[in-house]
């Protein structure tokens, strides 16, 4: 229990940070930046305190906001994200997930891929949407959230698959 | 009284979630309505440190590509030191005069949303103020938005809410410089007169009914013009001389009579109109 108190702690600092210093500033295209903080909310232990990950998530979002200057759109798409988790989670891995015991950090499975998917894609529509704020750009926003949706599905996967044997 | 509270306990994941949301959606909300009303902003102590320093480490990498704009700039200026007599009039605008200038550095850069700002390691502490301008040696980068005690955040010219008089140098008619969040090297002038005579090539530059900028300081040059059909204006493209995605120091602009023009012009403009 203590280590993954720990191990979350700094899974949040950690993700902050690169998020921050390195990922904010890629720019790739001139526009692309990929998101992976949100891997923080993903591999939140699944019974883990709902109460404790939608706060953490919310001052996640608002560091990365005051970052980026961009107000509170990661914010609130951070929240939405860690309050929709449970549901996420049952649609990819069946009624019963509270009693399976699922590791996100594991090989790439159809559950694991499908559950990462519509999460990176439920944060980011919200994220765009809310960032551009105008109707007349729900265009621009819609082909922001596809194309970093993308590029943050991979940098999420690679991570995974990166970090996964240093933690056994 | 009971049912209540069994209901607050029940969905209190709810409560709490629709809680955070509100707060989130009011400061994205907020940010978005007026400026200067943003709560959370890079223009903190916290996020102030830590864009400086990875800002000094960033640094060493374009150690050259600076030396190279200040060697640039000093021989301007050495220019119009020792060519006293015909280059100095032209090239500091006689206005310069009531402005005070801070210099600083960008230790922040944001150029791909559509609202950008930057963040300068200026604050108020060094006489930085709201609304102050901020030029390069090369010309206008946007105005200070908010200010902290040691750190100051940018509205970049590359930002849908940045409104800036300009005028064209040659015939003195004036437009409005916005941008229309698609490129990074251009942004438009909207709102010139028809009767004006617009030539590609022609320079850009700050009007003289600004308060922030001293008159004359270059904006860029035109690229492409556009007849808006509704309202019969000119829109132009203007091609940057700053470019917005790699910026170092940088000269705040203070202008020392800006309250006293201020207050004579409430004085004279009745207010609600």
């Amino acid at each position: 229990m203590n280590s993954t108190v720990i191990i979350n702690i700094l899974r949040f600092i950690l993700l902050l940070a690169i998020q921050v210093a390195v990922l904010n500033r890629l720019d790739l295209f001139g526009f692309l930046n990929p998101y992976p903080y949100i891997l923080y909310i993903l591999l939140y232990p699944v019974n883990g305190n709902k109460a404790l990950l939608l706060v953490s998530a919310f001052f996640m979002g608002l560091l990365i906001d005051m970052f980026l200057n961009t107000g509170g759109p990661h914010a609130a798409a951070s929240v939405t994200l860690a309050f929709l988790r449970p549901t996420f989670f049952k649609f990819s891995f069946g009624v019963s997930y509270e009693y399976q015991t699922i590791k996100i950090n594991d090989r790439l499975s159809p559950e694991r891929f499908s559950f990462i998917f519509i999460s990176v894609v439920t944060h980011h529509l919200i994220l765009f949407l809310l960032e551009v704020f105008r109707f007349n750009l729900i265009l621009t926003a819609l082909l922001h959230t596809l194309y970093t949706t993308l590029f943050t599905l991979v940098i999420c996967i690679i991570t995974i698959y990166l970090v996964k044997p240093a933690k056994q | 009284m009971q049912q209540i509270v069994n209901f607050l306990f029940k969905n209190s994941i709810t409560l709490l979630f629709l809680l955070l949301l509100g707060i989130s959606l009011s400061f994205t909300i907020q940010s978005h309505a007026y400026h200067r009303s943003r709560t959370i902003t890079s223009a903190n102590a916290v996020t102030g440190y830590v864009y400086e320093q990875i800002n000094k480490v960033e640094m060493y990498f374009s150690l050259s590509e600076e030396n190279q704009k200040l060697a640039s700039e000093n021989a301007l200026l050495k220019n119009m030191l020792f060519n006293k007599k015909d280059t100095v009039l032209a090239a500091v605008p006689p206005s310069l005069g009531i402005y005070k200038v801070i210099p600083g550095k960008v230790i922040s850069n944001s150029y791909s949303l559509q609202e950008n700002y930057l963040t300068i390691n200026k604050g108020s502490a060094d006489g930085v103020k709201e609304d102050m301008g901020v030029v390069s040696s090369l010309g206008v980068i946007g105005y200070i938005e908010k200010t902290s005690n040691g750190y100051a955040t940018i509205i970049s010219v590359l930002n849908k809410k940045f409104r800036l008089g300009a005028k064209i140098k040659k015939n003195n008619h004036f437009g409005t410089l916005t941008w229309n969040g698609k490129s990074t090297g251009f942004a438009q002038l909207v709102d010139v007169p028809r009767l004006a005579t617009v030539v590609k090539g022609d320079t850009i530059v700050t009007g003289a009914e600004s308060t922030i900028f001293p008159e004359n300081i270059p904006i860029g040059t035109i690229e492409k013009v556009y007849i808006d059909k509704k309202t019969n204006y000119y829109t132009l493209d203007i091609r940057l001389f700053n470019d917005m995605t790699s910026l170092g120091y940088i000269y705040i602009m203070e202008n020392k009579d800006r309250e006293e023009i201020q207050q004579l012009q409430q004085a004279t403009v009745p207010p609600n109109e």
